[in-house]
């Protein structure tokens, strides 16, 4: 990662940090009762305090001033503790307010992938448009999106009181159980003060390196489970870990792995740069695609143990399922990529894979 | 889990003047019509590129001056080879001895060895092959049995090797051969040597490749002579040199390039305007590819921070590997096409044929793929 050492090292340090507090907090419990409904309310408070949702705040705005690249390995770490709270939708719709010269605000938040239309009137604003499977989108106290009107594209900071009966049909949730609601934003006003420019279109992008991020930490949490699971369980007198077909299926899902994370990494590098959707692109459809082969290579090292409600990797495994198709699935960014490297034709390829 | 990363440091200044250097030769070589990149690969021989490309300084770069190289990082030289891979340069003369044979020597030569061979290696003059490989010795290397015993002021060695790529056609090999008890490990007692291939006791059969080229070779020893001071490192430390240049030999740009011509001619057939299913597959690939670009540049910086990092390496070998050989079977889902090696007029059934026909030994050549992800699982600890 591009970033200089002093950085890095304060980077660490807040990861270890993080990695301690989930570890110990994100228990199976906390997992389960999440699952059913309750909302972990406790969990937030204790991550708000250790200044997670703040991290890729400036210092100056109370935040721990992460950069984008560095914020994202933490947002990997969320993934790989299957946090169950719009944490890192808080991080990045943070970052992406307080960048545009948005007002400090306190909360929840989250990213809205649709782009919306929006009006002025005086001083204030009026929205137009629905958004389907917002992430806690009924849950969180601040919306982002992206909305055009008549100048230009804004970014725009929805307070969940402005939306009140604005949820549409019965609530959803995700295969992971995590709320995903659709929120009709027809004549929603906001005043112009949530209203900022927005340099480029970047929201649905940058959810869906979020979720490649996550995904990527999710699958390193399956193969986790998948190496001790196989040390473990013993069969015909000898630990599974002992077959080469197991040492093999998990071989191979640690190069689909390996793949996510350098994928992944690739997005995270080329935030701020000319090549981000490129990037974007390439990360979320190789780290879908990867998302995919290790649940099915994890659970089948699992055998039934691991088609239960008792051991944990479904926590995983079902995020991994929700998530590939979050922001954009593997067939809106292959199909994106393919369009944007055929335009360019074959030997403007490797200059753009090379690009720094 | 002991998670991976696969961090890309930005490339010293150095290497991104390599890059550019190395780009204006190519298009130099490639404009002039000196070679055909859809008809070329990593292994295309041709000792007049290998000549002009050492004259310009891009082989042995990260040799010291004293014995020709530039005393280059080797991100340096992954950017050259990177390069070339991409722009479908046929290096296949110089490219066993700039990867392998050469450090080697480096390394474990005699004084004589470096100063007489590696100079010539650099100016792109003289080549090199493996010898590892033999009829009852593939993947378990530590089994064979081509034998070195001393004689005089060197050695006489007995015994055949097989699989033994370009060995018509090259100057030397460095031949691995038992010269002493196994142990119980079965690693003990192996030795490497510089064969000159000019020298008699040596016989070289061609056995050609399903694609009827002929690329590989049986090569025999019957008492031949080798002075002592063409032995690599010490008598008995053969196996150790062999397996810890692994990290170099499958981690490069050679495991995931082999068949980027195919693609970029691919891309250019469906032109700017795919279909869907078109461009969703070339999304695909691409995004592989892009994660395979960052995972070797990756490894290749902890490997100039002195580091070994195997199985990282083995990755990238097992996923660029599968990789190679998924984009024919892509290509030929996306465009109306029937390979030949003969259709001269259009590009792509030509690339594809090529391709086709030497996919099987990607996942074979360098350690197979079974082998790899024996040492990825080692890796993980289930080993
Ligand atoms: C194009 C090409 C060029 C080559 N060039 C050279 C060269 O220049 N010099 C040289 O020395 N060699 C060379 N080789 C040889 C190459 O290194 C060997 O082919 C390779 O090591 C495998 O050995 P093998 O072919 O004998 O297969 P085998 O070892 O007989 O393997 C056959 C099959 O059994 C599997 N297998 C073997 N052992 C195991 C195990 N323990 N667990 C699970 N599966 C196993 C293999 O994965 C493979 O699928 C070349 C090969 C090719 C294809």
């Amino acid at each position: 990662m591009n970033t200089a050492t002093a950085d890095s090292e304060l980077t660490n340090l807040l990861l270890e940090q993080a990695d301690r507090l989930l570890r110990a907090e994100v228990t199976r419990e906390v997992l389960a009762r999440a699952d059913a409904g309750a909302c972990p309310t406790p969990l937030w408070e204790i991550c708000e305090q250790a200044g997670l949702p703040a991290a890729l705040l400036p210092e100056a705005a109370g935040g721990a001033g992460i950069a984008m690249a560095d914020g994202m390995r933490l947002v990997r770490q969320l993934g790989y503790h299957a946090v169950p709270l719009p944490l890192a939708e808080t991080m990045l719709a943070q970052a992406l307010w307080s960048a545009a010269g948005g007002a400090p605000v306190t909360g929840s938040m989250t990213l809205v992938a649709e782009s919306l239309a929006l009006r002025r009137r005086g001083v204030r604003y009026t929205l137009a448009g629905r958004a389907s499977r917002v992430p806690w989108g009924t849950a969180v106290q601040h919306l982002l999106l992206e909305a055009h009107d008549e100048d230009g594209l804004r970014l725009v900071l929805v307070p969940q009181s402005a939306l009140s009966g604005k949820a549409v049909g019965e609530p959803v949730r995700n295969l992971a159980f995590e709320p995903r609601d659709t929120i009709d934003f027809d004549a929603v006003e906001v005043d112009e003060a949530m209203v900022r420019q927005a340099p480029r279109q970047l929201l649905f992008a940058l959810g869906a390196l979020m979720r490649a991020q996550q995904m990527a930490g999710a699958m390193e949490r399956c193969l986790d489970f998948a190496v001790s699971y196989a040390m473990e369980r013993r069969q015909f007198g000898r630990p599974i870990a002992k077959f080469q077909a197991i040492q093999h299926m998990l071989a191979e899902a640690a190069g689909h792995y390996a793949a996510a994370v350098a994928a992944a990494d690739l997005g995270a590098d080329a935030w701020g740069g000319a090549q981000f959707e490129f990037a974007v692109a390439a990360a979320k459809s190789r780290v879908g695609e990867a998302a995919g082969k290790v649940a099915a290579i994890v659970h089948q090292v699992h055998g039934a143990m691991g088609f239960t409600q008792e051991h944990p990797l479904h926590f995983s495994t079902r995020r991994l399922w929700s998530w590939r198709d979050e922001f954009g699935g593997e067939g809106h960014w292959q199909t994106r990529l393919g369009h944007l490297v055929c335009a360019a034709g074959g030997s403007a390829l490797w200059p753009a894979l090379t690009a720094d | 889990m002991q998670a991976f990363r696969f961090d890309a440091p930005p490339l010293p200044p150095e290497a991104s003047e390599a890059c550019e250097r190395v780009r204006a030769f190519l298009a130099t070589e490639c404009g002039g019509g000196r070679y055909v990149p859809h008809r070329c690969s990593w292994s295309t021989f041709d000792p007049e590129f290998s000549r002009r490309a050492g004259a310009a300084g891009f082989i042995g770069v990260t040799w010291p001056r004293e014995v020709g190289g530039q005393a280059q990082s080797s991100l340096v030289r992954f950017v050259i080879t990177r390069e070339m891979l991409a722009a479908g340069a046929p290096c296949g003369a110089h490219w066993i001895a700039d990867r392998q044979s050469g450090p080697q020597i480096l390394r474990h030569g005699s004084e004589r060895a470096r100063r007489e061979i590696l100079p010539r290696v650099c100016r792109g003059e003289c080549f090199f092959g493996i010898g590892m490989s033999e009829p009852d010795s593939g993947s378990d290397l530590a089994a064979v049995r081509t034998r070195a015993r001393r004689h005089g002021e060197g050695w006489l060695i007995d015994g055949s090797k097989i699989w033994t790529s370009q060995a018509h056609r090259v100057h030397y090999l460095i031949v691995l051969a038992r010269t002493g008890e196994a142990g119980e490990d079965r690693h003990g007692g192996l030795t490497q040597f510089i064969v000159d291939l000019s020298a008699s006791g040596v016989t070289v059969r061609p056995i050609h490749n399903l694609s009827g080229g002929h690329e590989f070779n049986e090569v025999f020893f019957r008492e031949y002579y080798v002075p002592d001071d063409m032995r690599l490192g010490d008598e008995g430390a053969g196996w150790a040199m062999v397996t810890g240049e692994l990290a170099f030999e499958r981690s490069g740009p050679d495991r995931f390039l082999s068949d980027y011509r195919l693609l970029v001619e691919l891309i250019d057939t469906i032109g700017p305007e795919p279909d869907a299913r078109q461009a969703a597959e070339i999304g695909r690939l691409v995004s592989h590819l892009a994660a395979l670009l960052r995972m070797s540049t990756s490894v290749a910086a902890l490997l100039d921070e002195g580091r070994s990092p195997n199985t990282e390496a083995a990755l990238v070998k097992d996923v660029g590997t599968a990789f190679e050989r998924e984009v024919p079977e892509i290509a030929r889902l996306l465009l109306p096409l029937q390979p030949s090696l003969d259709d001269h007029a259009q590009r792509l059934p030509e690339t594809l044929a090529h391709v086709v026909l030497h996919a099987p030994s990607f996942t074979i050549r360098g350690g197979t793929r079974e082998i790899l992800r024996g040492i990825i699982a080692r890796g993980l600890g289930l080993r």
